[in-house]
């Protein structure tokens, strides 16, 4: 039986890659493989993971959301603001959830009615977010959380932390949103090509708008998680997630042209940026140092997606 | 008159003038067609020459040999009495052929003077690109047009008239003694058209040649000197204008044998599938009305350009329509984007399928169920085990060959990519299809195919419209044609009422002219 390099390659790529560094990084530092390291590894990677599964949907689609990293930082601190205000834990929860929905609606609704290419409306939406947080919190933290609030970012649930949990809920979520329902298939079919699918009678743009407001949700999700973790909500809270966002979606093998790609390939993108950076970390690599190699792997990763296209 | 299969011996107005191009038992095919047979064209200094024929006749596969974008399989061309070796177009511009393309080729937001001198802009002290004198030059190869022409405005705000003029002083500026132009009056009214008549006459009189292709037959006599006749890659005829009529050339164009085997049109019923009244878009078409029978094919025909994808664009709702009405089975529609018209019962097939048809990197399960998602969903969830059947069966009955559901659409053959795109639709059972060249660049084989798929469909109860331009097949296959010319329904036949002469005579304009 004759074993296609290509093959194997082209489909498991990401996989193999990830289990390569993960030895290396095992052998380079007895630390790394320790449980309290493996855990803190999943549970840092949750937080831009679970936007990164957010952003897929948006990336599968050939679009992009630059906002997700302000979004947090609004949903975070008019989460904490509720908190503190006495608002329950479900209503806050809530809160958090809509104005996610809520700032993804917007990018949608601009992005479809507006036809204005995605990457503008939410570089806009970035500022405008950022800013309204700042505005909301005055420029200061907002902290100190009740116990169940912070039981979203702290807890344990048969002792594997909550982040974790609701990181693999939302991948495997995702996964059968994109895989058996509607909203899935057209997802990857609008990617594919936009207008065969308006030819064919489907509202294109209605979709467009619900995978905005996915990504706004899922930013909303970890929004929750961090200020729970960090017990305060920081009004910077986010900037510059949107770089590891893209890029573990990029690294986990979806196309920035869209209708090619997977969650679980988001997760071990999300994952792999996670063990690189703790394994830096450990190695006592510079932190400036770090940002050169993360550059180059997302490079590298969005090289190697060509070269797999083109063999195909 | 004339018999179309033997070819005039040509007449010289000066038999001492040497041939400035000679191309010579041309030859070329792409996978399954054979764009040109052992075609020969020639030009004398100083004359145009038109060249005629249907779509698809190889007029503009003829243009892009000569172009140097294609290479000829067979045959010779010789230039100024030098045979050309290497095909080129950067060779062929540089030994004076310029190519005046329909879709012109400039670039929208530079200059006039940039887009002449686009890649040979004179330059001072060897860096540094010299305005002053591209405007002088500019200015001295416009005179002879006698327009008023800022050289230095953009492009995109001109009238299509004087891009071409435009055109034509890029090619004078690269010294093009041969210059082809492409429907060059399709963009064109009244008084444009005269000038550039005017102006072809001017480059006539400084020695240039002017290869023409054009449909409109009536526009000929005014301007050029012979003719050569194309029709299905042969060169029928060269002769003289003067000595050729109108129909004359429309026979030439059309005459051919009915070689290929048309499915017997079985009957349909008296009611009605649709029925559209008063279809009217600015610059696209006015006041299109007809009505298509359930288990009818109505055949449109017509040149390209005259409007027919953009008409049953606007049926569907993919473009908004300025006033019209449209009934589905007898009751009125209001149809305003795709998904009412889906909604409403009408499928569109359209004529680019990997550009408007497909999505290639999906698989033939998820394309051909694309439309049908919204019907096989149970509480969010699709259900993949009732797709599964119908596209299963969807395969099988339209014979396409795949070697699994899950395979990728953009592997198959382009035959087979037609029927998934069928199938996206045949699926959904809807009340009207209309098909917009649904055989193109299809094999004869698969051709039979499709259309014993529409008969089906039509016996089924549809009501069927097919667009196309190979007059055999809009003539034999549907029940009805309707012939379209420059936006409006010029007339109809019933199949077989009329000859192929009548037909392509409504479809260049001409009415009643073409005697039976």
């Amino acid at each position: 039986m004759k074993i296609d390099i290509r093959h194997i390659l082209r489909s498991y790529g990401i996989l193999i890659a990830f289990v390569l560094i993960i030895i290396a990084m095992a052998i380079l530092s007895p630390v790394f493989l320790t449980v309290t390291n493996v855990m803190n590894i999943i549970r840092q990677s949750s937080i831009y993971g679970i936007m990164a599964i957010g952003m897929t949907f948006v990336i599968l689609t050939a679009g992009i959301d630059l906002s997700v990293g302000s979004i947090l930082g609004i949903a975070g601190a008019i989460a904490a603001g509720s908190v503190k205000s006495g608002l329950g834990l479900g209503l806050t929860i809530l809160i958090a959830l809509a104005i996610g929905l809520g700032c993804g609606l917007l990018n949608g609704a601009i992005i479809t009615l507006g036809r204005i290419t995605p990457f503008v409306v939410t570089l806009g939406m970035m500022s405008i977010a950022r800013g309204l947080t700042l505005i909301y919190t005055k420029g200061y933290p907002i902290s100190s959380f009740h116990e169940a609030f912070r039981f979203i970012g702290g807890g344990d649930l048969i002792s594997i932390p909550f982040p974790i949990i609701v990181f693999i809920f939302t991948t495997a979520l995702a996964w059968v949103i994109l895989t058996q329902t509607r909203l899935g298939r057209y997802t990857y079919a609008i990617g594919g090509n936009e207008e065969t699918v308006k030819l064919s009678g489907i509202n294109a743009d209605l979709y467009k708008t619900i995978v905005y407001m996915i990504s706004g949700i899922t930013s909303a999700i970890s929004a929750l998680i961090l200020t729970s973790r960090l017990n305060s909500a920081q009004p910077v809270a986010g900037q510059g997630y949107e770089l590891d966002v893209i890029a573990a979606v990029v690294i986990g093998g979806t196309s920035l042209m869209g209708g090619r790609g997977s969650v679980w390939g988001t997760l071990i993108g999300a994952l792999l940026i996670g063990v690189i950076n703790n394994g830096m970390n450990l190695l006592g690599i510079s932190p400036y140092f770090q940002l050169v190699v993360k550059g180059v792997i997302i490079i590298g990763a969005v090289l190697l997606d060509r070269l797999r296209q083109e063999t195909v | 008159m004339l018999d179309g299969h033997r070819p005039l011996h040509l007449l010289y107005a000066q038999t001492d003038v040497k041939t400035l191009l000679r191309m010579s038992g041309i030859s070329k095919s792409f996978p399954g067609v054979n764009a040109l047979r052992k075609v020969d064209f020639d030009l004398v200094p100083g004359e145009v020459h038109a060249l005629v024929g249907e779509n698809g006749a190889g007029k503009s596969t003829l243009i892009k040999i000569l172009a140097g974008v294609y290479r000829a399989d067979e045959g010779e061309i010789w230039l100024k009495g030098r045979r050309i070796a290497s095909t080129d177009p950067r060779a062929m511009i540089d030994a004076g052929v310029s190519v005046i393309y329909q879709e012109l080729t400039l670039v929208p937001y530079l200059s006039v003077a940039e887009n002449i001198f686009l890649g040979r802009e004179p330059r001072r002290a060897g860096l540094l690109i010299d305005w002053k004198a591209m405007r002088a030059e500019v200015e001295r190869l416009l005179q002879p047009f006698k327009l008023s022409l800022d050289p230095f405005a953009k492009v995109y705000s001109l009238g299509p008239a004087y891009q071409q003029v435009v055109e034509i002083a890029k090619a004078l500026s690269l010294k093009a003694d041969i210059i082809v132009m492409d429907e060059p009056t399709a963009p064109l009214t009244g008084s444009e058209v005269d000038r550039l008549f005017e102006i072809i006459r001017n480059l006539k009189s400084s020695g240039v040649s002017v290869a023409y292709i054009s449909h409109r037959l009536e526009e000929l006599h005014e301007v050029a000197d012979r003719v050569t006749i194309l029709r299905d890659g042969e060169r029928i005829i060269t002769a003289p204008l003067s000595s050729l009529t109108i129909d004359d050339i429309i026979r030439c164009m059309v005459g051919r044998r009915l070689t290929e085997q048309y499915p017997k049109a079985s009957n349909p019923s008296q009611d009605e599938a649709l029925r559209v009244e008063g279809l009217s878009k600015r610059g696209v078409c006015s006041d299109i009305s007809f009505r298509v029978k359930r288990g009818e094919i109505l055949g449109f025909a017509g040149l390209v350009g005259a409007g027919r994808t953009e008409i049953m664009q606007l049926i569907y709702g993919y473009r908004r329509k300025d006033a019209g009405r449209i009934f589905v089975k007898g009751k009125e529609v209001r149809i305003r984007n795709t998904r009412d018209a889906v909604k409403h019962g009408i499928a569109l097939i359209p004529e680019e399928r990997k550009k408007h048809g497909l999505i290639l990197g999906l698989s033939v399960r998820d394309n051909s169920a694309l439309t049908i998602f919204d019907l096989h969903t149970r509480a969010g969830l699709i259900q993949w085990g009732e797709i599964g059947k119908l596209v299963r069966q969807m395969v099988s009955s339209l014979g396409i060959r795949t070697p699994s559901l899950a395979q990728t659409v953009r592997n198959l053959s382009g035959g087979n990519q037609q029927k998934v795109v069928l199938s996206k639709w045949f699926v959904r059972r809807c009340d009207v299809y209309i098909f917009d060249e649904p055989t193109r660049g299809i094999d004869v084989g698969a051709k039979v195919e499709i259309y014993k798929l529409m008969e089906s469909l039509a016996a089924g109860g549809a009501g069927i419209i097919m667009v196309s331009s190979e007059l055999l097949e809009v003539m034999n296959v549907p029940h009805r044609i309707a012939v379209v010319y420059d936006g409006r329904i010029v007339k109809e036949f019933g199949r077989g009422e009329a000859t192929q002469e009548q037909v392509m005579s409504y479809a260049l304009g001409f009415g009643e002219k073409a005697a039976s």
